[in-house]
């Protein structure tokens, strides 16, 4: 059995290369996010070990850094100096020494204008004393040693133009420092920073820039010979007590690493939904090909069953098939994965996050490659394989092979319900309140519905639409529509590859469409100011910035807004803290209960839906932790109407600065007086801002452009979706027609004898993948038209409070479809344009 | 054989010739596999006559149809249909010379499934995007006496009314000449009767020129003239054949090759 499959499949090798490549795609996706993540893994660990000092000691925080990487931690306390003396005499320490460690730390070009650092944060150190506890090393110059010196990384000294012994401007979340650049160093082994900046002072002018005269963000110890990390942070922690962390440096790695990894999981997230979609995919591509197969073998098939094979032989010889073809194809993929590994860290390569080393292949990968490909590929070629073994011995002796056409009775009957029951749980899930698993089942039972409708559907509408093709091309038209009629199931799987892409970009267009103008709208309706202020990547920038606007003439209002995490009543949250009067002049606040004066203070303001969840209302004292573990009673002033412009909950200025809150300002809004000339006013603000690189300044549209700007990043994820999908639809018409053609040779042949000419053939082949491909982007477009409007009415309590259809867009994919089918025709129209008429009226 | 080369010269010269060829040769393979099927073979069909070739297996009958029908190309040799001369046409000119010029009738396999029995008629005629004289069609329908079905597809039809329609087909665009290779082959004796009479009706009262391929004798007596071939040539003719006479001289040649 095993040597028929294998000759089989040989005899077809452009059918095995065909239906191989949805599985190469998918499997290549899926080894080659693993081969990635684990490369990512190794080099990371190992990059933060480098740098790591043996053991280090911080203080704790009250709570889990549960929101690690956000940089929304505003209330770090820090060590006393004298702290470092102790840790320095416990036995077994070779060296231990204070450091300072802070971001919003920017250094100016000569025109007075950022590094861009891409979203990556600038990081200010003081520079290390002991040599043993470095995770820098000097490229150039020398060490900076007074308040007037600085040192910078080689990467952004290169990118600023500044050399050793110019005069620069550094920016912190202090004061603006004029200084001579002394030196430039490197940060680890190879001076990853992933795209950050980072500028390195004395110790003393450090801490007294970045943190207090005095104090330390942490200290760096060195082990003497002979003690281990672990034994060592164990002698450590007894001297310094519960109120301070003490990680090794394998600890310290593991963490950042993590951190890191956690920012980077939306790549593997994105590469896998990839793999899912090409699998999925692909695997109407393999069970049209296989049903294809056993179709054109019936008479062979038969013939083996008058010869005395069993069903069960016959099962097996195709799924045996189905089996070399997973496992090649699984092969193939993972080769290829490996080179799609090789690519994403040369684009990360580009963006400034050297790999080194080579790529990691694990035993997991290679797995779960092979488990995937094979078992997809056989899960695929099941039905077909069942179909075989139904075909009745007799069929060798009919010589009148009329494929019969199964009724499409069952599947109607099936698909409908499937469907209907889809669409009302959609509507159920949707509307109201929301209900998010009955949305997700409703969803997929529609997927299915229509998936096992399409072939019935596919009758009327290419009918339909099929019935312009006579008037456009004549009887090679009208022969093209009844081909494509020929087997509604055939149309029904070549055209799903498409259709299963387009609905998900379709869905995914509509929801952004509607959270593009969900924005506006959000922003014309809440903000009451005329200006915002803020830096380009969201980092926290100095208190100055609103000072100095408070003093330009004709601005009414300036408010400022800051971000922290802190345990409500034990439930750890994000909060946004505001001066209780200045709230209102920049956001307009709508109240359930209460009113914006119960911020005030000790104060607190919760939104609707975080009073339902936890149960509060106005009078409720709340528990108020921060991470240096400072905690007040906050009394809860008002509950408000939530929207997305408003965080979960409200605390004063008083609260968030009395907590230890860093006096760093996220957004600062600004009003204008009435009846003032606004562009003297615009003028004034302008020139404010001017002197803080770091931060922008935006009207109104402005503001909206920025909101809307993480939507258009999710569109074009979307369109490299799109472009995903729409290369596995090619390779499912592609695949169908190769197979149609091959086994239409007899009537090609008929055609072309009866004087039918090459490019006539040509069409009559690109007009039957248009009419599949127009049909699958239809039903695609239905089918994500009406998911993205049930998903946006179930995200409307997440802001999308707007529904938008992008009719242009869509409009455009259905053409897409048209011209996806002449592509796709191109290679098998070629096929048959050059079938031989003599070899056609010979083939048996 | 004098007479077929002086027919040829004759036809030629009042010009009332559908179809001929001249030193016609065609090689398969070569070396061990090397297979002569048509050798030097010069021969014409005369306008209006019907025209059966007979000869055993292998004999380069449907051969010599398809390289006629410019189906296929000659190794050496050239052929015509009516003044134009095939070898010289690319495979354009060729494709418009069988859609306007020629007919076909297989054995099997002669129709399209997705069309009606009207629509495959018409199929040559549709394709060069010609309007079908519709008093011609009215009387071809007419005579292969399939009117009420001619809606229907081939899969709904027997195959004897699958061949008349072919049939039909072959005669609706008025071709110079009909090749037909074995059209009866897979009809019984009744619906092969049938076929015959109507295509043999064809030459005598439309004035159609038919050459058509058969192994059985009544079918060959149907014609005007039938032509033996073995091994690539043309070893006999015989004018008004009728069944008998083809059948003996059949005999005739199994023995002089037995012995
Ligand atoms: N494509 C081909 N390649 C090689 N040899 C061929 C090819 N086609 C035909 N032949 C050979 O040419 C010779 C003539 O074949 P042809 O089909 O013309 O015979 P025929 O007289 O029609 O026979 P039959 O009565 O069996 O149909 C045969 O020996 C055949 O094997
Ligand atoms: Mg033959």
């Amino acid at each position: 059995m095993l040597r028929t499959a294998i000759r089989n499949l040989l005899s077809h090798k452009l059918r095995l290369l065909l239906s191989g490549l949805a599985v190469v795609l998918g499997v290549a996706f899926i080894s080659g996010t693993m081969t990635f993540t684990d490369t990512l893994h190794r080099t990371f660990t190992g990059l933060f070990e480098d740098a790591a000092a043996d053991v280090n000691v911080e203080p704790a925080s009250a709570f889990g850094a549960g929101m690690t990487g956000t940089g929304i931690d505003s209330a770090l306390s820090s060590v006393p100096a004298d702290l470092v003396e102790e840790v320095g005499a416990v036995d077994g320490v070779a060296a231990a020494e204070g450091y300072v460690e802070a971001e919003g730390v920017y250094v100016l070009d000569a025109g007075g204008d950022v590094a861009d650092t891409g979203g990556a944060p600038g990081i200010g150190i003081s520079w290390p004393g002991d040599d043993a506890l470095s995770a820098v090393t000097l490229a150039d110059g020398r060490a900076p040693a007074s308040a007037g010196e600085v040192a910078l990384d080689s990467a952004t000294a290169e990118e600023l133009g500044h050399r050793v012994g110019d005069k620069i401007t550094v920016l912190t979340t202090g004061p603006r420092v004029e200084a001579e650049l002394v030196g430039t160093f490197r940060f680890g082994e190879d001076g990853g920073l992933a795209g950050a900046s980072m500028t390195a002072f004395d110790p003393a002018t450090a801490q007294s820039l970045l943190l207090e005269d005095g104090r330390f963000t942490g200290i760096s110890v060195a082990a003497e010979d002979g003690v281990t990390h672990a034994e060592l942070a164990d002698r450590i922690e007894a001297v310094v007590g519960d109120d301070y962390d003490v990680a090794t440096r394998a600890e310290q790695a593991a963490d950042q690493a993590a951190a890191l990894e956690d920012q980077l999981s939306f790549i593997d997230t994105f590469l896998l939904v990839f793999a899912g979609v090409a699998l999925f995919v692909g695997s109407f591509i393999i069970l049209n090909t296989f049903s294809m197969l056993v179709a054109q073998r019936t008479r062979e098939l038969a013939l083996l069953r008058a010869l005395g094979a069993g069903r069960r032989q016959i099962t097996a010889s195709v799924l045996v098939e189905a089996l070399v073809l997973g496992l090649l194809g699984s092969t193939a993929g993972l080769v290829t994965g490996f080179g799609l590994a090789q690519g994403l860290k040369a684009l990360f390569g580009q963006l400034g996050v050297t790999l080194d080393g080579g790529l990691v292949l694990s035993a997991g990968t290679v797995t779960w490659s092979y488990v995937v490909g094979v078992g997809i590929t056989l899960l695929a070629a099941y039905l077909p394989a069942r179909r075989a073994a139904k075909v009745a011995p007799v069929a060798a002796m009919r010589a009148d092979l009329v494929r019969t056409a199964r009724p499409l009775l069952v599947r109607t009957v099936v698909g409908t319900v499937l469907a209907a029951t889809g669409l009302a749980a959609l509507a159920a899930g949707s509307l109201g309140d929301g209900v998010g698993g009955l949305v997700g089942l409703g969803a997929l039972a529609l997927l299915v519905g229509v998936i096992t409708l399409s072939p019935v559907l596919a009758v009327p509408f290419i009918r339909l639409v099929g019935a312009v093709l006579p008037r456009l091309a004549g009887r090679t038209g009208h022969l093209a529509r009844e081909n494509a009629l020929r087997n509604p199931r055939r149309t029904a799987a070549t055209s799903s590859a498409l259709m299963v892409g387009l609905a998900l970009v379709t869905g995914f267009s509509i929801i952004g469409a509607s959270a593009r103008a969900s924005i506006d709208e959000l922003v014309d309706d809440v903000l009451e100011a005329d200006y915002v202020v803020s830096t380009s990547v969201g980092q926290p920038f100095t208190a100055a910035v609103a000072e100095e606007l408070a003093q330009v003439d004709g601005v009414a209002s300036v408010t400022q807004e800051r971000y922290g995490t802190a345990r409500f009543d034990g439930e750890e949250s994000f909060f946004v803290a505001y001066e209780p009067d200045a709230l209102a002049d920049a956001l307009e606040v709508t109240f359930v209960d209460g009113a914006v004066e119960g911020l005030a203070g000790e104060g607190l303001l919760v939104s609707d839906e975080t009073a339902e969840t936890q149960g509060l209302a106005v009078g409720d004292q709340v528990e108020f932790l921060v991470q240096n573990g400072e905690s007040r009673e906050l009394r809860v002033g008002g509950v408000f109407e939530d929207n997305s412009a408003l965080g979960p909950y409200l605390v004063s200025m008083d609260t968030y600065s009395a907590t230890g809150g860093a006096p760093l300002d996220r957004y600062v809004y600004v009003g204008v007086e009435d009846g003032v000339d606004a562009s003297a006013v615009e003028a004034g603000i302008e020139d404010v801002v001017a002197t803080y690189p770091v931060v922008e300044l935006k009207d109104i549209e402005g503001f909206k452009d920025e909101q809307r700007g993480s939507i258009d990043q999710m569109l074009m994820l979307i369109n490299a979706l799109l472009a995903l999908s729409v290369l596995i639809a090619v390779l499912g018409v592609v695949n169908t027609l190769v197979l149609s053609v091959i086994e239409r040779t007899r009537e090609l042949g008929l055609l072309r004898a009866l004087g039918m000419s090459r490019r006539q053939v040509r069409r009559l082949v690109r007009l039957e993948s248009v009419v599949i491909s127009v049909y699958g982007a239809a039903l695609g477009l239905g089918l994500g038209g009406v998911l993205g409007l049930a998903l946006t009415r179930f995200l409307r309590s997440q802001g999308l409070t707007v529904t938008a259809v992008p009719g242009g867009q869509l409009a455009l994919f259905l053409v897409l479809g048209a011209v996806i089918g002449v592509v796709a025709a191109a290679f098998p129209a070629r096929r048959a344009g050059r079938l031989n008429v003599l070899d056609a009226i010979a083939t048996d | 054989m004098t007479t077929v080369e002086q027919e040829t010269r004759e036809a030629t010269s009042t010009g009332a010739v559908a179809a001929r060829c001249e030193g016609l040769t065609k090689v398969y393979g070569d070396g061990e596999t090397r297979v002569v099927a048509l050798d030097g073979i010069s021969v014409a069909f005369p306008k209006g006559r019907f025209t059966a070739i007979m000869g055993p297996s292998g004999s380069g009958k449907s051969t010599l149809m398809h390289v006629m029908a410019g189906l296929d190309t000659a190794s050496s040799g050239r052929t015509w249909i009516g003044d134009t001369e095939l070898t010289s046409l690319d495979d354009k000119r060729l494709t418009r010379m069988r859609r306007d010029q020629v007919g076909f009738v297989f054995q099997s396999f002669n129709l399209v499934p997705t069309l009606t029995a009207a629509e495959n008629i018409t199929l040559p005629m549709d394709i060069a995007g010609r309007k079908p004289d519709q008093e011609w069609l009215d009387k071809v329908v007419e005579t292969v006496g399939l009117r009420e079905r001619l809606g229907h597809r081939p899969a709904e039809l027997s195959g004897g009314q699958q061949q008349r329609v072919a049939c039909a087909r072959a005669l609706a665009s008025r071709p110079e000449i009909i090749f037909a290779d074995e059209p009866t082959g897979n009809l019984d004796s009744r619906t092969g009767t049938d076929v015959l009479a109507f295509l043999q009706m064809s030459v005598r009262t439309m004035g159609q020129t038919i050459v058509m391929v058969t192994h059985d004798p009544v079918a060959a007596s149907y014609a005007d003239r039938v032509l033996f071939l073995a091994d690539g040539r043309i070893v006999d003719e015989m004018e008004q054949p009728t069944a008998e006479r083809v059948l003996a001289r059949m005999v005739a040649f199994d023995r002089k090759q037995e012995g």
